[in-house]
């Protein structure tokens, strides 16, 4: 992948960006929702005068173009407003809580990455074997199976019935935040991740195998065969590469369906990351928080597919070579 | 020979077995929960956080509510407005796919940039989106699902459409001075309707998944109504006090309808195409 190639992708994605922010301006600004009630509270004594005030002051009476512009200004300098739900800078909420998401993403990820791909590998190889079929059906039911369910029930298994783990949240209650060590963070953490890595593993281990049958019947693998390579020599010297490839990009491109199912997740266990943020943003009416965290999730799903894209490039030695002709 | 002909039959015949069987289930599930009036879920204190029992299969509630006749309500609910996003997104995708390949050039740029559009926020996020947009309640959750299923569909419906648009007989039409209205009607729709059936089909469980999803995160179908999405998120309040049939039994109803679905579109799959069968 080239220079130029990887500028017209980023300008691209930058584009779909800019579009994706004013989608999500234009359906915030059209909910039934009054920014100022949500901001001083539908029982407050502020007399219409003060409120037309704050309507000037806040630019409401302007036009919706040039509303979008000023915000659009304002976001570019990293200024997304106040939070109305937490009192701070959406900026400031926003990279709180995405440290604490981005530890249970990136924990499923990685799981679900590796595991998926092994299961996959081993499922495609051993094809129509007892422990093929049963990673298979395990696999459609867990594709079927919602994510908030799958938490309820290993919240009710593992923390309530057992008591191996705690309830929810990401630290013990009536610690303060400087507290708390990392063992009880990673203890907080293991049932959201466990969640969301059995939610993203089927769709993974399922393309995979789905690959490896594919290329088990290509020609040269019965060329490789006919040459007297046994099972593992196949694996390691044709097969991996092969199957590597695809599956490390759908990886990346998967960042939209991880993002929902950390959302959910993240809801089921009451931890304090992005997606419970994002809920009590439109359960309070927080506008510039909720647009905030829109534009910010339309920017992690543009970066999973442009990682994608660039790495496709980078890693098969077919479109690398392709281009130096 | 005559032996290998009858083994293919019986498999075809195998295949439209599960599919009705499904079907029926469904449709069973549909219609008994349609018919469900509400006294049969109605509030009776007497009785609240029954275990399953053989007299309230799934248990009750806190306010003795019982389980079993609330799921079924809510997933007819959850099915109507499957449907309804089945016709809605389908036809979009249906229509889309189609201008997209066969007018191309401006047509086709714009259609491809909205299916990346639409497929650069978190699914999640949009339908949170265009339901905070409508005010929440059922006409939010109902058009949120029902207007952002499209894209997955078009992609598909236009490389199916692409495939057989140099292909000589649609040529020849054009030749002949047919419109590519007329094209659109008499080749492209029949070709691509053994795609678009089965993606509509497979359309349903998603947009049921995420009608519960939305639901459950409370920008769905509004607290008082019974639907899958609200029996969970209210599961959630009394996990911690082990009332653990809560969250199972509604959660599992769900997952059968969604995975019969599945079991309908893929097994149609391969009726239609038998080559896939072999995947």
């Amino acid at each position: 992948m080239n220079g130029k190639k990887i500028f017209t992708e980023l300008l691209r994605m930058v584009c779909l960006l800019a579009a994706v922010s004013l989608v999500a301006f234009l359906l915030i600004t059209n909910a039934p929702i009054d920014p100022l009630v949500s901001y001083v509270g539908t029982n407050s004594t502020l007399s219409p005068e003060a409120k037309e005030e704050i309507a000037e002051y806040w630019g409401l009476k302007e036009s919706l173009p040039k509303r979008f512009l000023t915000w659009a200004g304002h976001a570019l300098q990293g200024d997304l407003g106040t939070s109305i739900t937490y009192k701070k800078p959406v900026a400031q909420v926003i990279g709180e809580r995405f440290s604490y998401s981005f530890v249970l993403m990136l924990a499923a990820w990685i799981l679900s990455s590796f595991l998926g791909f092994f299961l996959g590998i081993v499922c495609g190889l051993y094809q129509e074997g007892i422990f093929d079929r049963c990673i298979k059906v395990f696999c459609l039911i867990l594709k079927s199976a919602p994510t908030f369910w799958i938490g309820l029930l290993l919240l009710s298994l593992f923390a309530v019935k057992l008591g191996w783990f705690p309830i929810g949240m990401a630290a013990p209650i009536g610690k303060l935040s400087s507290e708390v060590a990392l063992g009880d963070r990673i203890y907080h953490l293991i049932l959201p991740v466990l969640t969301l890595t059995l939610v993203s593993i089927s769709e993974t281990t399922l393309y995979t195998r789905q690959k490896l049958v594919e290329i088990l019947s290509s020609d040269f693998i019965l060329y490789a065969r006919a040459r007297g390579e046994n099972r593992r020599q196949l694996v390691f010297r044709h097969i991996l590469k092969n199957v590597a490839l695809p599956a490390i990009t759908v990886q990346f491109s998967s960042f939209s369906e991880l993002f929902g199912g950390m959302a959910l997740a993240e809801n089921v266990f009451a931890y304090p990351g992005i997606g419970t943020a994002i809920t009590a943003a439109a359960l309070n009416g927080d506008v510039p928080l909720l647009l905030g965290i829109a534009v910010f999730s339309g920017l992690f799903v543009f970066s999973g597919n442009l990682i994608a894209n660039i790495l496709y490039g980078v890693l098969d030695p077919r479109i690398r070579e392709g281009e130096a002709l | 020979m005559r032996s290998k002909r009858t083994v293919f039959e019986n498999r075809r015949i195998q295949l439209v077995f599960w599919v009705v069987l499904a079907l029926c289930y469904l449709l069973g599930i549909f219609f008994v929960g349609l018919g469900v009036k509400e006294s049969a879920y109605g509030i009776c204190f007497e009785d609240k956080f029954l275990a399953p029992s053989l007299r309230h299969p799934f248990g009750t509630d806190g306010l003795g509510r019982d389980m079993f006749f609330r799921c079924m309500k809510g997933l007819s609910t959850s099915m109507v407005i499957g449907i309804l996003a089945a016709v809605v997104s389908s036809f979009l995708a249906l229509v889309m796919g189609i201008l997209s390949a066969v007018l191309g050039g401006f047509v086709d740029k714009f259609i491809n940039w909205a299916v990346d559009l639409c497929m650069g926020l978190p699914h999640i996020v949009l339908l949170l989106l265009i339901s905070f947009m409508m005010g929440k309640g059922m006409k939010g959750v109902t058009i949120a699902v029902a207007l952002t299923h499209w894209p997955a569909l078009t992609r598909l419906v236009r490389s199916e459409v692409l495939q057989i648009r140099s292909s000589l007989y649609v040529q020849t039409a054009y030749r002949m001075g047919k419109s590519p209205y007329q094209v659109a009607v008499t080749h492209m729709i029949p070709h691509v309707l053994p795609t678009y059936v089965i993606g509509l089909i497979l359309l349903f469980p998603h947009a049921i998944m995420h009608e519960a999803a939305i639901t459950f995160l409370g920008f769905g179908l509004p607290a008082e109504m019974p639907a899958i999405g609200v029996i969970l998120s209210e599961a959630m309040n009394h996990i911690a006090a082990g009332k653990w049939w809560l969250a199972l039994f509604p959660g599992l109803l769900l997952l059968t309808v969604v995975v019969l679905f599945d079991v309908i579109g893929d097994n149609l799959k391969k009726l239609w195409n038998p080559q896939s069968g072999n995947q």
